[in-house]
């Protein structure tokens, strides 16, 4: 998973989720949701998707797609507080 | 989005995950007739298809130039990098989204996407962004897209 890999994550849907899966859970369970479009780079990785691709925010964690040719798509959970304001003033709220 | 030329001057292949057998033979088949019509082709996917590509071409007859999907990713996003004609191949979910990214990324290029694999059909309802697809439930035969892909293209059988 590139830089990504590197990192602390949790997966937090199982590997087989589809993007339009990991985005439902996103809404339902993030009462912080911010919109990006492709090519957002986050972690020094370009997000890929169909646009909006949603990030939930919980403080300085940071839930987000992550999707790779032969696996699919990860939600992926990487706490940064740094990186999660980044979110916030480059984002979008609304889809 | 923008005409194109008949005959495009340059073409990204996106490869997805090797897995499935048609795609190798669909994207050496694609790259030949691109290339003998003028096409500069440059084929994008993870290393494993990459490798797969150079065993199956070692004197870059073909596919003359290849390229790490991220890196190929890095250079469009950052606009180094552009093509008159993108070709994704799809028989998974994320091959959609690398579609739709490509869509979003290179609004004025021709996207044909190539939705291939068990359940085609299934991923056909998901590719919901402005594309031409070409759809066909190949895994092991190629022959039945290949003659979809001619007749999209305009290439004799």
């Amino acid at each position: 998973m590139g830089c990504i890999e590197s990192l602390k994550y949790e997966m937090i849907l199982p590997l087989g989720a589809s993007f339009k899966e990991c985005l439902a859970y996103v809404e339902k369970n993030y009462k912080e949701v911010w919109y990006v479009d492709p090519g957002y780079k986050l972690f020094d990785s370009y997000l890929i998707g169909l646009p909006p691709i949603g990030i939930g925010l919980d403080g300085p964690r940071i839930v987000f797609p992550y999707t790779k040719p032969c696996h699919g798509t990860y939600l992926l959970g990487i706490e940064d507080a740094e990186e999660a304001d980044r979110v916030r003033k480059t984002a979008r709220k609304k889809k | 989005m923008t005409e194109t030329p008949q005959n495009p001057k340059s073409a990204i292949l996106l490869l997805g995950c090797p897995e499935v057998p048609v795609q190798m033979a669909i994207a050496l088949y694609m790259a030949h007739n691109l290339q003998k019509r003028g096409t500069g082709v440059l084929a994008t996917g993870n290393p494993s298809v990459l490798n797969l590509l150079k065993v199956s071409d070692p004197e870059k007859h073909y596919i003359p130039q290849t390229m790490i999907l991220d890196k190929c990713i890095e250079e469009i996003v950052e606009k180094r990098r552009t093509c008159d004609l993108c070709v994704v191949f799809a028989h998974n979910d994320a091959g959609i989204q690398y579609a739709a990214t490509m869509r979003f990324l290179l609004p004025d290029t021709r996207l044909v996407v190539i939705i291939f694999g068990k359940t085609p059909e299934v991923l056909d309802e998901t590719a919901t962004f402005p594309c031409e697809k070409i759809v066909d439930k190949a895994v092991h035969n190629p022959m039945q897209l290949k003659n979809k892909i001619n007749g999209v293209f305009g290439w004799a059988a």
